[in-house]
């Protein structure tokens, strides 16, 4: 799947245009950065309700391409700024994490 | 209560020329509240409380006549004149400050009179400011704030560069969140740009990411040393305390120290350290409590994990 199919498929709302429109090939969900950093595939979009700035270093580190913010959890101006210096797409969800998880391995099966 | 202790022997010499060099006129509160000859103490009371000072000069067309302290309000009050006016209590023999006098004067004062404030008047005898107590703290901590900042930046390493050789230090803060992550960041992208194997690169990430997260929730502050050079990467994490009881412990997965608040930015899961451990080829923790706490972290560039050979 592309990023975009996050918005073109699910209809999460992008927090920032114009990001560079890269392929997933897996997904992770967890909410412990450590976690995330240890074991999540690269080129994966992650799943999350961590919506801080902290979290877009850690995508960075580990090679995930675009996060997903479940529950709709607010993202600060800074973690949004973050993002987009280091071209990481950044979406919000009105679905809990195992929801968001369900339908993007759907996706990701296809 | 007011003395400040700063000027002796043992004075560091930046403490001793920045006080030099700073005025009166460059450290005083200009924005002052006065009253008149006329008005009651009562009055002047109520303007302490609304703006919370302790001192009112009493001031006419500039023209310094005395000060009315909390001290002399609480006199007024236990004597039973908060009626007066001013002129009749205020305080006479007032010690001021010149506004061009270097800052020196004004700590010595404090020292010497232990008053909290003193009226400031500039060369034609006008009162133009106060200074206390305060602003003099204010103003010295802004100043050395300014210079440890520079001075820190002069202490990080510029990067060397050699044929084979690299190496930087960074300097993490304790509970810095805003910037945790930032060396990790540049260290991946200085890795990238040698061509290395993603795997590698995303091993090396792993460790110094959890090296800088560590320095910054959990110890006083230290720093992480990147170091590339020939076959291996090696990462240095070392901090000044508070150190490690049971480093065996720390190395269990799931213990964490960390508070609820640390944790509920999704850090203190318990895998800091066991991650470096798993990413590395040699892996070392050296711990006193009170001293501090160094891990290096060492990753061997294998034949074959250069991306010239995808």
């Amino acid at each position: 799947m592309k990023i975009s199919d996050l918005e073109k498929e699910l209809g999460y709302a992008p927090l920032w245009e114009g990001y560079e429109d890269r392929d997933i090939l897996d997904g992770y969900t967890s909410d412990l950065l450590s976690d995330v950093m240890g074991n999540a595939p690269d080129d994966s979009v992650l799943i999350t309700i961590q919506a801080h700035k902290n979290t877009v270093a850690v995508a960075t580190l580990a090679g995930i391409n675009a996060i997903v913010l479940a529950n709709n959890r607010p993202a600060p101006e800074e973690m949004i700024e973050a993002a987009q210096e280091e071209g990481i797409a950044v979406f919000r969800a009105d679905e809990n994490q195992f929801t968001a998880s369900w339908k993007i391995h759907n996706i990701l099966t296809k | 209560m007011n003395a400040l202790h700063l000027i002796n022997d043992d004075t560091p010499s930046f403490i001793l020329e920045m006080i030099f060099q700073l005025k009166v006129k460059d450290v005083m509160t200009r924005d002052i509240m006065t009253a008149d000859r006329q008005a009651s103490l009562k009055t002047i009371q109520h303007m302490m409380k609304a703006k919370a000072v302790t001192g009112i000069p009493i001031e006419e067309n500039k023209r310094l006549f005395g000060i009315v302290s909390l001290e002399d309000i609480i006199r007024a009050l236990e004597g039973g004149y908060i009626e007066d006016t001013a002129e009749k209590r205020m305080t006479r023999n007032l010690i001021v400050l010149e506004e061009d006098m270097p800052l020196s004067f004004a700590i010595n004062y404090m020292d010497k009179y232990r008053y909290g404030r003193f009226p400031v008047l500039n060369i034609s005898k006008e009162l133009v400011g106060i200074i206390t107590s305060r602003d003099i703290i204010n103003k010295l901590l802004l100043r050395i704030n300014e210079e440890m900042t520079q001075l820190e930046n002069r202490l990080v390493k510029e990067p060397d560069h050699t044929m084979d050789s690299y190496h930087k230090t960074y300097i993490c803060h304790r509970f810095d969140f805003e910037n945790a992550g930032r060396a990790s960041t540049e260290i991946k992208k200085y890795l990238k740009g040698l061509n290395l194997d993603r795997k590698l690169i995303r091993r090396v990430a792993v460790a110094s990411y959890e090296l800088e997260i560590n320095l910054v929730v959990h110890s006083q502050g230290g720093t992480l040393h990147f170091e590339a050079e020939n076959d291996r990467i090696r990462l240095t994490a070392a901090d000044q305390g508070p150190g490690i009881g049971d480093v065996d412990q720390v190395m269990k997965e799931g213990y964490s120290t960390a508070n609820d608040w640390i944790r509920s930015l999704g850090f203190g899961a318990g895998m800091g350290l066991p991650n470096v451990k798993r990413v590395s080829d040699e892996f070392a923790i050296k711990s006193k409590p009170g001293v501090g706490t160094t891990v290096i972290s060492e990753i061997v560039i294998k034949k074959g994990e250069t991306d010239e050979n995808k």
